[in-house]
Parts: C-alpha cells; structure tokens; sequence
C-alpha cells in the first residue's frame, strides 16, 4: 500500500508559506517557516508541543494570520482571498472531530455543501460516508455522542471530503485514538487518498504515523523546520542530532 | 436545517411580540375603571397605608364619595407613608387618611414641636406651598405612638408613665416596628428624651408585634393609641408624661388636582371633619382587627351612624380585598373553607398576578437575550454590562417599588417595570455565559470549516446553550412569582393582596389565601419551565 506521488513540474505549489513568522505574545511560535506543498502532496508537518506545527497547519485557512511573510494557496495570496470562501473551500479535520453536538452525523456532514448552497448536499454528504467506510443508512441519523471515537473521526474526515475540497488540513486527526482504531482510520485516510487526488497537510507528534502517511516530512522545533524531505530521506539522512534522536525514540532509525 | 431553524426563530418572535401585545391589552383592560357611575368625570383615586385605621378610613372615605354620586378607585395598602404620599404628589392618588405628625416629621423632617392645632396649622400651610396638597380639617381623632406593656410587667415594675419604663428598660426587651426604631419620632427620640435604653431591641412586624408582647417574648411594643388590639390582650398604655411623642390628629390629604378639579368631592369629604371620636375609631378598629369584620362593612356602619349614609344607598364596587362588601363572609371556620369562600377573589388575583410576571418576564426576555447574545461578540465589555445589571438585583425591591412612584406613579405599570429590571439579570447572565462557553471543539471546527460569525451564533452557539438560556429565564420566573407579591404595596393587586392586607388585620387565613397560592404558582411556573428546558435541550445533548 503505497500513497501516491505528489506531481512533479513547474506548476506552482498548492501550498506556498513564506518566510512566516508569527508571535503569541511573548512566544515565538513561527521563527521565518518556509514550506511549498505540491499539488497533491501529502506533508506532514511533524513535531513536539509548542514547536509550531499547528500554527502553520493553520495560517494555510487563515485561522492564523502571519505577522510576516506570505501564504499562498494555489498561486494567490490568501490576505486576497475572502475568508468564508477559502475555509468552505479546505477541508479541516480536528483533534476531537469537532462535530457539532446537536446535529446529526449526515447534516454535520452536510455543513459545508449547504454552507454553499449546493441543491445535492445530501447525496454528497452520503457519498463521502461512504468514501471512509461508514453506512449513511445506518449512522446517518445518529448524534455524535451516540458513536465511537474511531467512527467521530471518520465523520470528521467525511464532513472534510463532502465538498470534495483541493486541499485538506488535518490536525493530529487520529491522535485521540486506541492503536487499534487508529490503525483502521490510519488505513481508511490512505484509502481515501489513493482513490481521489487531494492535497493534505497532516500535523502529527507521531513520526511513524507521518512516515506512513504522508509523502514528504517537515520536522519543526521551536517554530523552524529543522528538515524537509520524504520519509526516506529523513530516516536515511537525519540532518541534526534532533532529528536523529526523534528517529531513535520512534524506533524508525535507519 | 438551518433555514429551518430560523424559521423557528421567528416564529417564535412573531409568538412573542402576539403574546406581549395581548397582555399589554389584557393590562390595560384590567385597570381600566369599570363604568359604575354615568358620571363623565374621572373617578377618585382613594388610597391607603398597610394598617386596619387606614383602610378603614379610607373606605369611608370610598363610601361617602360613591353615596354622592363619584366613581371611586380603590388603591389600599400602598406600602407606607413614603410610597402613599409620592403617589399623591404625582397625582397618581387623590386622597388617603394621613396623620398631622407624620407630615410634620416623616414627610416635612421636621423637629417635633408644639400643640396639635399649631402642628395641623404648620403642616397645612407647609403642604400647600411646597407640594400643592391640602389637608382636610381634622377628623376629630388623634392616633399617637402608644407604649405597650403586659399587665403584670406594669404590676411588677410599677409602670404608669414612661418615665417609669425608662428606669425598667434595662430589664426589659422591646418588640418594636422597624418604622418607629429609626424615625427620629421613635426610639432616638425617646432615648434623648427619657434616657431609654431597653437590653434589647427587635424589630418586629406591627402585625406580629402583639402576639409577641402576648407570649411573652417581648416585654414592650410600639403600638398606635386606637389600637383595637390592645384591649384585647389587656394591655397597659404608658402615660407620655413628658409630651414626647408630637399631636398625631388623623386628616384627609388631598392631592392639588383633586382639589382643583372636584371641589364637590372635597366638599363631601370634608362631611368627616370633626365626626370621628376615639372611642369611636378604636370600636371600628377592634371590630376590623379582632373581630374580623370585613372593612366595607365596618365603614358602611360608621357611615351610616354618622348620619352621612344611610347603609341602603352605599353601593361598594367589591374590586379589592379589604373592600369587598363581603357580608357573608363567616368570621369564623376551618382555613380550606375560607379560601372556598374565596375561590372567585383568589382566581381573580392568581390572573393578575400570571399577568404581572408573564409581562414582565416576557419583556425581560426580549430584552436580556439580545443582550447577552450581543455580548458574546464584545466580550470585553461584557462582565461589566452584566454586573452593572446585576446591581439593579440589589436594590430592595420595595425601595425600587417607590423610587419608581415619581417616574411613572403607582399600579400595574411600575410594578411590571420593575418586575422586569429584576428578571434582567439571571437571563442576561446565563445566555451570555451559555452561548460564551458553547462546546469550544464545536465552535472551533464551524468557524474552521467557513461558518460566519453570525452563523456559528445562531447555529451552533445559540442552540447549544439553549438548556441554560431557559434555565435563566426560569430562575428569573419563579423569583418574579415571589417578587410579584410585593407589587401590593404599590396597588398593583395580584396575590400580594391579601398577604399585606392579612398583615395588617393579623388575619391569617387573609395572609394565607394569597401566599397558598403564590407558592403553588411558583412551583407550577418551576415545573412548566423545568420541561420547557428539556424540551429546547437539543436531541444529541440529552
């Protein structure tokens, strides 16, 4: 099971930080980041508490707006861009799922289409149920409190997919989860990309988990990125002793 | 879903703004003066104090103008003298029985001074010139301060004259009104005067204060000099042998209005002047208080043994408590038999009293939701909004009640004004609280996935704090239910009624038969509400 390559050639990045920086009062959280996301790339954005990770996850639909430096997704400055318009448009899967308590699963997974007053929000809120693995039949009238964690997730990723989006954001989206379950949605995630072609920024602390899913790494520490590359290159040539130790604790050192 | 729930929204805007209306009217309805007399001129607006001698007084007065052809509004009880003479100030009263030393010290601050033609002559002239209201002539009676004692206290310590309870007083406890314990006509006074310091000091309900004295819990109690009680429980009145307590000669007070606008009315109230003895006040009195004659009857007797009625023609318009020409009522019988007796005047007051706090309720929560949904987009400013409004839950309600007389005068409409400042707060506060602390993941992930801000509010914040939204409004109800019961005082009715009037005439089964079924209403609003909460609590949070 292998995910796709990103697409390769001259075509800008879908996702394009540059020279970012960004402060929380006293806190540093982005140091100048600089990262491009080909179209179609998995990037997994991978680090400890605090090092930046989600703060860069989500300068990309402007949940964070940069002190300085550049977003850009798909070639235009996202400050150009209306707000509203470039979140419907990007898919977003949180920690928690963050699925709206009071609704059921099929109009949670409804929210964006009808958001955008698609007339067909139904059938695509079923059909992305279905992308993950789950019945609309017979979850679809349930209330979140009435799932399992792993079935919250898959929700989560489906209300992501709905609009069928260019680009998902996704952070640490199977972190909450038993290893069991996490492994089922782990393979579900795959699954879905192989079958349609999306751009994905994933934020994980988990090293295995970034090098399973994700077709390129970017290791962050105290809101820089010590190493970018693909999976293999991280693990064959650990550009800092950081870096290495990460490796060695994951268990996934050359 | 969302269209939906708009849909909702507004109809039930639209329910509300319907229902608001309809009460407003229904209001309206209920104080508009039934039209008694076809006589084109306004009616007379009688009032009272909270005490037996002032609703006796003033249903004379009620009965005399009715027997000469008046429409007459019946206001008694209004919670004391400052609440009873702002109203007339305002012109919200026309008339009620006052005493010529209250006027000189409570209303004028006045130092106590001289006989009680030279006090009725300085009130009389100081009334007219500042406030435009005139006292009527004496009617013949004075009601001072009266210093009770048991007999065998009187036995044992010697005690004629208060001179003699002051070398007492410090073996002695006193049970006395809050009233008489800070005016400066009461207890300082009589300490600078006479040196008295009693061990210890309670204040005491007038309504209570006999009993107490009766049972031997205290040992002295201010009481008024045609108290009816008083023989009753065989009490010895202390002689004021230092002339402390100033001339206290009962009169009608008569607002600048009336007094411009119906002479004949004065005319005919002025029948009284001179005509009520004190013997003749303390009968009335212990008919009223012990006896437990209906009011309206025992003015109609008096009336009618003045020469100025004859009873035949008193026609009594039987709208309030203490008025009611209830002739049948039995002095006597089992509680459950009086408030059957009664079903008609308690159904009649459970509805003003549904009306007083579903208006006011109503409006409060037109008004505090907005307001707490608005502040969640300004949240800096918002604890401080929200305090300042719970600062109005500070104010005693009775002082609210009569700092609004001047504003807006007295009956249903100050009542429901401040009925809706105190049902402010809790609303304000738990939809503020409810909608700011609204599942944080949620509100997270619908801002994330392109929902506005006006849309996260109404589709995600506002329903998900729907359970404690209603929890506010229904702390705010039931506070209102007991709250309501103070509007009394200020002659908006309800089932306050009869618990002030039962306070002032010691009749319990008066007090009861308003506070049965204000404590049933406010348990009933309590359950209503209870599942109103469950029922706006979404499907996936129960």
């Amino acid at each position: 099971m292998t995910a796709p390559r990103a697409s390769t050639g001259n075509a800008p990045p879908a996702l394009h930080a540059r020279g970012v920086w960004k402060r929380f009062g006293s806190v540093e959280a982005l140091r100048g980041v600089t990262l491009a996301v080909p179209a179609h790339a998995c990037v997994a954005l991978v680090g400890e508490s605090g090092s930046g990770k989600t703060t860069l996850l989500r300068c990309f639909n402007r949940l964070v707006d940069p002190d300085t430096g550049t977003v850009f997704v798909h070639g235009r400055d996202v400050r150009e861009m209306d707000t509203t318009v470039l979140r419907r448009d990007t898919g977003y899967v949180p920690q928690e799922g963050g699925l709206l308590p009071h609704w059921t699963v099929l109009r949670n997974v409804e929210l964006v289409p009808r958001l955008r007053g698609a007339p067909d929000a139904r059938a695509r809120a079923e059909n992305a149920l279905a992308m993950v693995g789950l019945d609309a039949t017979a979850l679809g009238g349930r209330y979140p409190r009435a799932l399992s964690g792993g079935q919250r997730q898959r929700v989560a990723m489906a209300r992501a997919l709905a609009p069928r989006p260019e680009v998902i954001l996704l952070d640490e989206p199977f972190g909450a989860l038993d290893a069991i379950t996490r492994a089922d949605a782990q393979r579900t995630f795959l699954d879905v990309r192989r079958d349609h072609p999306v751009t994905c920024v994933l934020v994980t602390h988990d090293l295995r988990e970034a090098m399973l899913l994700a077709d390129r790494l970017a290791v962050l520490r105290a809101g820089e990125i010590v190493q970018e590359g693909t999976p293999d290159e991280v693990r064959s040539h650990p550009t800092t002793p950081y870096v290495a130790e990460l490796l060695a604790r994951a268990g996934v050192a050359a | 879903m969302r269209r939906a729930l708009s849909r909702v929204t507004r109809r039930a805007c639209v329910a509300g703004v319907i229902a608001t209306a309809a009460l407003v009217s229904a209001v309206r309805t209920m104080d508009a003066q039934p039209r008694t007399s076809p006589s084109s001129s306004r009616a007379i607006v009688v009032a009272s104090k909270p005490f037996g001698e002032s609703y006796i007084l003033a249903e004379m007065f009620s009965q005399l103008l009715e027997s000469r052809g008046y429409r007459v509004e019946r206001r008694p009880g209004l919670g004391a003298t400052e609440i009873a003479f702002s109203a007339l100030r305002a012109g919200a009263v026309d008339v009620y029985p006052e005493y010529t030393g209250t006027g000189l010290l409570a209303i004028l601050h006045e130092e106590p001074r001289g006989d009680a033609r030279a006090v009725y002559d300085e009130v009389s002239r100081q009334f007219t010139a500042r406030y435009g209201v005139r006292w009527l002539p004496p009617l013949g009676f004075e009601n001072t301060y009266a210093i009770a004692v048991r007999r065998e206290t009187a036995e044992r310590y010697g005690l004629h004259t208060l001179s003699d309870l002051a070398r007492a007083a410090p073996q002695l406890s006193a049970g006395l009104s809050a009233d008489f314990i800070g005016r400066a006509d009461g207890l300082p006074g009589l300490r600078a005067r006479y040196g008295m310091r009693f061990a210890r000091v309670r204040p005491l309900l007038s309504s209570v204060k006999y009993r107490a004295l009766a049972a031997g819990q205290v040992d002295v109690v201010d009481g008024y000099s045609t108290d009816g009680l008083i023989r009753r429980y065989d009490l010895v009145v202390l002689r004021d042998d230092r002339a402390f307590f100033p001339p206290y000669e009962a009169a009608a007070l008569v607002s600048a209005s009336l007094a411009r606008e119906m002479p004949g009315a004065v005319a005919a109230l002025t029948l009284l002047s001179g005509r009520i003895g004190v013997d003749s006040m303390r009968a009335w009195n212990e008919r009223v208080e012990v006896e437990g004659v209906p009011v309206a009857r025992v003015a109609r007797d008096a009336l009618a043994s003045l020469g100025l009625t004859s009873s035949a023609t008193v026609q009594t318009a039987g709208t309030d408590t203490s008025a009611r020409a209830d002739d049948v009522r039995a002095t006597r019988g089992t509680l459950a038999a009086y408030l059957w007796q009664e079903r008609a005047a308690i159904a009649r007051r459970t509805g003003r009293h549904l009306v007083l706090t579903g208006v006011s309720l109503l409006a409060a929560v037109l008004v505090a939701v907005p307001i707490g949904l608005a502040l969640e987009r300004r949240r800096g400013a918002a604890e401080g909004v929200v305090r300042a409004i719970g600062v109005l839950q500070t104010i005693p309600s009775i002082a609210l009640l009569a700092f609004m007389i001047p504003l807006i005068g007295i009956g249903v409409v100050p009542a429901l004004v401040a009925l809706f400042l105190y049902s402010l707060y809790p609303i304000v506060r738990n939809t503020y609280t409810g909608v700011r602390d609204a599942d944080p993941d949620a509100v997270a992930a619908a801002t994330a996935l392109g929902m506005t801000p006006a849309q996260v509010l109404r589709q995600v914040r506002l329903p998900l704090a729907a359970p404690i939204l209603m929890a506010g409004i229904r702390t705010a109800a039931v506070i209102d239910v007991g709250t309501a019961t103070l509007a009394a005082f200020i002659g908006a009715g309800g089932l306050g009624e009869p618990i002030v009037s039962g306070l002032s005439l010691a009749d319990t089964r008066m007090i009861l038969s308003g506070a049965i079924p204000a404590a049933l209403l406010a348990l009933a609003v309590d359950i209503a509400l209870g599942a109103a909460e469950r029922a706006v609590t979404p499907r996936g949070l129960r």
